[in-house]
C-alpha cells in the first residue's frame, strides 16, 4: 500500500517537473519571437519616423543622400517566390504522385532518399553552382529560346545579361522542390488504400483514381507542402543574392536583374555606415516578416477552408 | 616495461609539440625568433572590421602571436561594423577601408587615431574579346561617364581616343558593380568623386551607392564572374584579386596625366604623394594622387585605435603592436600577399604619432 503511494507520488512529482520544462520550452519560442519584433522596431524606428508607410510604396535606394524605399525589393522577393512555385509546385507533385502510385516499389525509396539530400545542400552551394553553372546554361540556351518563342511578352523581351529574376526563380525552385516533394510525398501515402481501390474498384484508370479519390483526400495536405516551400523561398538569401543581379529596380522582364529584401539586407548590413541606411534594412527585415507572416496566414486561411470536410493532411500540418 | 614508458612519454610529447610547432609554423614567419621568444607577455586583444585587409591581418596577429604570446581575435565583419563595435567599445581596436566621418568621430569624442596598415588600389577588369592581349586605357571622367550610363559604347569617340589602334567593339558596355557594401566601392566612389562633378552630385561616395547603372555581383568574385560570363563588359575589383586570378585590367590616367598600371609599386606612389603634414590625422583619400608613377584608384586601410585608453596594460600592447605592424618585417609580409606596402615618409609619420599617444 505504501510503496504504491510513495511510487504514486514520484510520479506525479516527476510529472510535475516534467510539465514544468515543457512548458518553460513553450513559452520560451513566443518570447523569442516578441524580443526579435520589440528588437526589430526598436533598430526600424527612426527608418519608420522619417519615411513613414512610403517605404514600402517607393523605388530610390541612395545610401548617401539616405534616401530609401523598399518596393523593388518587395516586388523582388514575391516575384522570385512565384516563379520558384510555379516551376516547382507541378514537377514535386508529379515526383511526389509517381512515387507513391506508379513507381515500381524499388524506385521509390532511393528516388526519395535522393531529393531528400537535394535538402542538404547549403545555399551559398546552390549559389556557386548557379554562377558556374547554371547561368552560362541558361544564358545560352534557355533565356534566348524563350526571348525567340516568347519574346511577344514584355517578360521575356530586353538583353540577356545571365544573373535575373528568372535566374534566381529557377535556383529558389530547385531549393524547394525536396521540401515540396517530401511533405507532398508523406500526404499521399497517408491517404488510405481503400480511397484508391474503391476508385479502381468502380472501374477508374490509375489516372482518374488519382485525380478523383487521391488528391482531392490530400488536398490540404499539399497545400501546406507548398507553403512550407513558399516560406523557404521567401526567405531564401545567398542564392539568391548571387543569382538575380541585385539591381533595386523593378522590370517588367524576367531576363532583367531585380533585388529580394533577404538579399539586401545580407549584402548591405555588415558595412551600413549611416544610422539611417542601418534602421532603413531593419525596416526591411521587419517588412520581410509583416509579408512572411501574411503569406502564412493567408495560407492558413486557405487550408482551413479547403480541409473542412476532407482527411488527411490537414493533420499532416 | 613501464620504466621504458615513463621514459619515452615526455620524448613523445616533445616529438608531438615539435610537429604541431612545425605544422603552424608558415613560411615567411621569423622563425628564430618565435623560438626564443618565451610567451612573457601573452594576453588578448580583440579588434573587428574590414574584410579586405583580412587576409593580411590575419598573418599579421598570427606571426605576432607567435612572436610575442599576445593573441590578437580579429573579426573579420566589415568597415561599418568595425565604427559600430569601435565607437560602442566591445573591441580593443577596428578597422576600416573608410575613414570615420566627422560625425562619427564626434560620436567617440575624437578619441580615436586612424593608423594606415597597408595599402590596397581598385583595378578595372573588363571582358572585351575583340581586344586581343592589347591593355585598355582609361582616363577619370570616362569611368565616370561610363557608370554614370552616359557612354554606353564600347566604340564610344572618347574611349576610342583614349585607345589608339584597339580593337573596340560596337556593343553595349555591361557594367557590373559590387552589390555588398564593400570598401572596394568606397575607394572607386571616392574617386569617381573626384574627377566627376555630375558623379560627386548626384552619386556621391560610400561602401555602398545608388548605382546608376550595372548589374551587382556579390564580392569580388562576383564581379569576376559576370564579367567573365558576359562579352562587353567591364567591373571592378581589388587588385589583389585581379593579380591572383590573372584577370585582365586596365590603366588609368593619374593626375599628372600618365596613363599607369596598378602594381605594388605604383600604389605605394600614390601613397608616397599624399601630402600628410606632420600633424596628419590620416584620414586621407590617396585617390587621383599627384606623382608621375601614382595609380590614382588607391587607399589606405586603417586600424582604429584610442588615442588614450582606460587599461593602460592594453594601450601598450596596441602601441607595440602597431608599432611592429609598420616595420619591415610585417610590411614584407604584406607585399608577399600582394598589399602595397606603405611608403617610408608614411611609416615615420605612423611611428612619430606612435611615440606620441
Amino acid at each position: 500500500m505504501t510503496t504504491t503511494r510513495v511510487s504514486l507520488f514520484r510520479r506525479s512529482h516527476g510529472d510535475r517537473v516534467f510539465r514544468g520544462i515543457l512548458t518553460v520550452a513553450a513559452v520560451i519560442i513566443p518570447v523569442l519571437l516578441a524580443l526579435l519584433i520589440w528588437q526589430l522596431w526598436g533598430e526600424a524606428r527612426p527608418a519608420v519616423s522619417r519615411f513613414g508607410i512610403g517605404f514600402l510604396t517607393t523605388s530610390t535606394w541612395d545610401p548617401v543622400a539616405e534616401q530609401f524605399g523598399a518596393l523593388p525589393l518587395i516586388f523582388g522577393t514575391l516575384v522570385s517566390s512565384v516563379i520558384a512555385l510555379a516551376i516547382a509546385v507541378p514537377l514535386s507533385l508529379g515526383v511526389a504522385i509517381y512515387l507513391t502510385e506508379f513507381a515500381p516499389s524499388a524506385l521509390r525509396q532511393p528516388v526519395a532518399f535522393v531529393i531528400g539530400l537535394l535538402a542538404a545542400i547549403p545555399s551559398v552551394v546552390y549559389g556557386l553552382w548557379g554562377i558556374f553553372v547554371l547561368i552560362p546554361f541558361l544564358k545560352s540556351s534557355v533565356f534566348p529560346f524563350l526571348r525567340d518563342t516568347l519574346g511577344f511578352l514584355p517578360l521575356f523581351q530586353g538583353t540577356i545579361y545571365g544573373p535575373s529574376m528568372l535566374a534566381a526563380g529557377i535556383i529558389l525552385a530547385i531549393m524547394v522542390m525536396p521540401y515540396i516533394m517530401s511533405v507532398a510525398r508523406e500526404v499521399l501515402l497517408a491517404v488510405p488504400g481503400d480511397q484508391r481501390e474503391a476508385a479502381l474498384a468502380l472501374g477508374a484508370t490509375r489516372w482518374e483514381a488519382v485525380t478523383s479519390a487521391v488528391l482531392p483526400y490530400a488536398r490540404s495536405g499539399i497545400i501546406g507542402a507548398v507553403i512550407l516551400g513558399l516560406g523557404r523561398a521567401l526567405g531564401e538569401t545567398m542564392a539568391v543574392t548571387m543569382l538575380i543581379g541585385n539591381r533595386h529596380e523593378i522590370a517588367a522582364s524576367l531576363f532583367a536583374p531585380g533585388y529580394t529584401m533577404a538579399a539586401a539586407i545580407a549584402n548591405e548590413f555588415a558595412e551600413a555606415v549611416g544610422d539611417m541606411h542601418l534602421s532603413s534594412l531593419a525596416y526591411v527585415a521587419l517588412a520581410l516578416f509583416a509579408v512572411t507572416v501574411v503569406v502564412n496566414a493567408g495560407a492558413r486561411l486557405l487550408i482551413w477552408r479547403v480541409a473542412r470536410g476532407s482527411g488527411a493532411g490537414s493533420s499532416a500540418l | 616495461m613501464r620504466e621504458t614508458m615513463l621514459r619515452s612519454f615526455p620524448t613523445t610529447a616533445l616529438l608531438v609539440t615539435l610537429a604541431l610547432s612545425a605544422a603552424c609554423t608558415s613560411k615567411d614567419a621569423p622563425k628564430a625568433t618565435g623560438a626564443t621568444n618565451t610567451p612573457a607577455a601573452s594576453g588578448t586583444l580583440t579588434g573587428a572590421g574590414a574584410t579586405f585587409p583580412n587576409p593580411i591581418y590575419t598573418k599579421w596577429f598570427d606571426a605576432y602571436a607567435r612572436l610575442t604570446g599576445v593573441r590578437i581575435n580579429y573579426q573579420s565583419i566589415g568597415s561599418g561594423g568595425g565604427i559600430r563595435q569601435f565607437t560602442e567599445g566591445t573591441v580593443d581596436f577596428g578597422a576600416s577601408d573608410g575613414p570615420m566621418t566627422d560625425a562619427q568621430v564626434a560620436a567617440v569624442q575624437g578619441n580615436v587615431v586612424h593608423l594606415p596598415t597597408v595599402l590596397g588600389a581598385v583595378v578595372l577588369t573588363y571582358n572585351v574579346p575583340e581586344l586581343g592581349a592589347t591593355a585598355l586605357r582609361f582616363d577619370g571622367p570616362t569611368i565616370a561617364d561610363i557608370f554614370l550610363g552616359r557612354i554606353t559604347r564600347w566604340n564610344d569617340r572618347r574611349i576610342a581616343a583614349l585607345n589608339p589602334g584597339a580593337r573596340l567593339p560596337a556593343g553595349d558596355i555591361i557594367v557590373v558593380h559590387r552589390s555588398d557594401g564593400s570598401g572596394t566601392s568606397y575607394i572607386f566612389s571616392d574617386y569617381l568623386s573626384k574627377v566627376s562633378p555630375e558623379w560627386s552630385s548626384k552619386v556621391g561616395k560610400s561602401t555602398s551607392v545608388n548605382w546608376p547603372v550595372g548589374l551587382g555581383g556579390k564580392g569580388n568574385e562576383g564581379v569576376t564572374q559576370q564579367v567573365k560570363q558576359n562579352a562587353g563588359s567591364l567591373g571592378y575589383v581589388e587588385l589583389i584579386y585581379a593579380v591572383s586570378n590573372k584577370l585582365p585590367y586596365a590603366q588609368v590616367k593619374n593626375a599628372s596625366g600618365a596613363f599607369v598600371e596598378p602594381t605594388l609599386a605604383s600604389v605605394s606612389a600614390a601613397a608616397a604623394g599624399a601630402d600628410l603634414g606632420p600633424d596628419t590625422d590620416f584620414r586621407v583619400s590617396i585617390t587621383n594622387a599627384p606623382g608621375a608613377t601614382a595609380y590614382p584608384i588607391s587607399s589606405f586601410t586603417w586600424l582604429l585605435v584610442h588615442k588614450t585608453m582606460q587599461d593602460p596594460a592594453r594601450a601598450a600592447q596596441i602601441k607595440a603592436f602597431a608599432g611592429w605592424m609598420i616595420g619591415p618585417d610585417a610590411q614584407r609580409m604584406a607585399s608577399d600577399l600582394q598589399y602595397a606596402p606603405l611608403p617610408a615618409p608614411v611609416v615615420g609619420l605612423v611611428k612619430a604619432r606612435l611615440a606620441a599617444m
